[in-house]
């Protein structure tokens, strides 16, 4: 079994200092620092020359290179000459090649500290900045669009195809579960207070204008934006990680018309159907509740829906969805496309993804409710 | 890393291996040794399961058949942990260079240290930047992986590979995607580090170049008859192998054409 690292000392002559070596010098075991060498160099005469007695010496690894490096160091300081010639064979050519390329510094990566204000004004400049990138993208979204339109867009059908099944079909069950649950809470928080004064058969109303002209929009948007957003942006974002992106560009093929332009449609066209399957299912899950606790017949339930909901609810609703669909695309798509080149970029992308389709869902539905109040839809 | 590691003592002994994808067996009955010391070449056509072979002796694939041992330990009838403890005496560097994305190169050389090692932290940054320096990217340390060329990040995934002093080294494809100066470099590299560090390297390669610089020892991988063809120093393979195949490969083909 080695024994431990051991350093002592030794001076045959006056300018000369022996460092004998020996023992186990592993990292694992731990090694002495270079202290221990401070205390001799500092009493008596000056020295000029150091040598090396590893005769001893049982086991080394990285530990006496790190030891010897930081020897060199303080000796270089002081300009001392040293021996190395008594150093073991592989850890003379270890050191060597260690200093063989000089150290970089002028990388410019030394920490560097912003006070306040520049702080705040490159705040204000980045979000400038990401702004202006967020119109250039929905403007070159919006020219693909065009040349869609035009039927001169390159992009694959079956992508499309795809992308429709995943943010379609795919979507069913959450949707379903979502809006049934959501339903379901309205009509309880709406049938509670409508008994209080006998206006139980309301509770129809209020569960199917909420859900068509409100709640199944959003409630999908948000889902889409979790689900699909997020999916868009993570491929988006490993894409171009892996230079794809850079590939389609390099070949001429505009990655807005065939990366972003199948994804916006799939959601444009998806979109309203989820919005409708959710109003029908959210209506549904009201009717339960409202059958079922109150004494609403099933068919009073439904004639009062009928009557209640008129049609302006439903299509602005549905037509909400659209542009929530469209922001949910855009907003997976800018993101995923603007990732930066490593496996957290990647993560980040998808999360600001998320938050930014949300933010924009719920101010346009907000702005909308505005905008539908003073018109008088 | 000990002193007088002995030398044409056997490291990494293949026996009767036989590699499979479910049904589809990529190589059977593979028989050969690594000695402490040697530069081992795997080598052999494209798709003829180099790397895969590489995958079994790392221990990230289990073998459909036979063993491989390490001294004369069975690594694939070990319990996990011990598994672990000896795949802690393997330095990996991948076909390229496998850096995490997310950190910078000190922490990429400094994980292994920090999960291994009872070091503290400027211990690691004072092993950290000898084996950067070592590769000859000193003053690197805070760099991202992105940021900086092919070939460094390939000497990068080599100093993360040597963070825990193993002893043995593997490589995958190391001098890929270099060029020829660089993939020149690397080898004396890894000469170099063989020699001074006492390590046993196994490098998956198809480089001619590479492999007669650098191998002393090799295995022939053959496609067809999904089986090695021959084993030996690849030099002495080149001149006197009997198999034309292995000839045609080491030759580039040369060897077909007819001689004047």
């Amino acid at each position: 079994m080695a024994s431990r690292a051991q350093l002592s000392f030794d001076r045959p002559e006056n300018h000369t200092l022996v460092v004998r070596i020996s023992g186990s010098w592993r990292v694992a075991d731990g090694v002495p620092g270079p202290s221990e060498i401070q205390a001799q160099l500092e009493p008596g005469p000056p020295i000029g020359r150091v040598q090396f007695d590893t005769q001893n010496l049982q086991a080394w690894d990285t530990g006496l290179l790190i030891f010897l490096r930081k020897l060199q160091d303080q000796f270089a300081n002081r300009q001392i000459e040293v021996d190395a010639s008594g150093l073991p064979d592989g850890a003379r050519r270890l050191l060597n090649l260690a200093a063989a390329v000089p150290e970089k510094k002028d990388t410019g990566k030394g920490v560097t500290r912003t006070s306040f204000l520049p702080m705040i004004g490159e705040e204000v400049i980045r979000a400038v900045v990401s702004t202006a990138e967020m119109v250039r993208f929905v403007g070159e979204a919006t020219i693909a669009m065009g040349a869609f339109l035009r039927g001169k867009a390159s992009y694959r059908r079956s992508d499309l195809m795809l992308i429709i099944e995943e943010c379609g079909a795919q979507a069913l069950p959450i949707v379903s579960l979502i809006s049934f649950l959501v339903g379901l809470i309205l009509a309880f928080v709406g049938a509670v207070q409508l008994l209080q004064f006998g206006a139980q058969i309301y509770v129809a109303n209020l569960v199917g204008i909420a859900m068509t002209r409100e709640l199944a929009g959003i409630m999908t948007g948000i889902i889409m934006a979790g689900r699909t957003g997020a999916a868009f942006a993570a491929q988006l974002g490993t894409m171009t990680v892996n230079e794809e992106i850079d590939a389609l560009k390099t070949l001429g093929v505009s990655p807005m018309e065939f990366l972003v332009l199948p994804r916006m449609l799939a959601l444009i066209l998806m979109m309203p159907l989820l919005c409708l399957y959710a109003d029908l299912v959210g209506i549904i899950g009201g009717l339960i509740v409202g059958v079922g606790m109150t004494d609403i017949t099933f068919a009073q339930y439904v004639n009062q829906t009928i009557e209640g909901v008129g049609l302006n609810h439903i299509v602005l609703g549905v037509v909400k969805s659209v542009f929530f669909g469209v922001l949910v695309a855009l907003s997976g798509c800018l993101r995923g496309m603007q990732s930066g080149r490593s496996a957290s970029a990647v993560g980040v992308a998808a999360t600001s993804a998320v938050v930014t389709a949300i933010v924009f869902i719920i101010v346009t539905d907000a702005v909308c409710a505005v905008v539908t109040n003073i018109i008088g839809v | 890393m000990v002193v007088n590691a002995t030398e044409q003592e056997a490291h990494i002994t293949v026996k009767n291996l036989t590699m499979a994808y479910g049904d589809f067996v990529i190589q059977r009955d593979l028989n050969f040794t690594v000695n402490h010391g040697d530069v081992f070449i795997i080598m052999g056509g494209s798709g003829c399961g180099k790397s895969t072979l590489m995958r079994h002796l790392i221990g990230l694939k289990s073998p459909t058949k036979g063993q491989v041992l390490y001294g004369d330990q069975d690594f694939w009838a070990a319990e996990l942990d011990e598994q672990q403890r000896m795949m802690r005496n393997f330095g990996v560097l991948y076909q390229s260079g496998a850096l995490w994305s997310s950190l910078t190169l000190a922490e990429n050389v400094g994980l292994p240290l920090g999960e291994y090692t009872d070091l503290s932290p400027s211990d690691i940054r004072e092993v950290v930047s000898l084996k950067l320096a070592l590769v000859g990217l000193a003053g690197f340390e805070e760099f991202y992986p992105s940021e900086i060329s092919g070939g460094m990040q390939k000497r990068a995934g080599l100093a993360r590979a040597m963070a825990l002093d193993p002893d043995i080294l593997f490589f995958d494809e190391p001098s890929a995607g270099l060029d020829p100066i660089s993939a020149r470099l690397l080898d004396d590299l890894i000469l170099e580090l063989r020699d001074s560090l006492g390590a046993t390297v196994v490098a998956v390669t198809h480089e001619l170049a590479s492999i007669f610089t650098i191998g002393n020892n090799s295995v022939f991988l053959d496609p067809e008859t999904r089986t090695m063809i021959a084993v030996g120093n690849p030099r002495t393979l080149r001149d006197e192998s009997k198999d034309a195949r292995v000839r045609r490969f080491l030759t580039r083909g040369e060897s077909d054409l007819p001689t004047a």
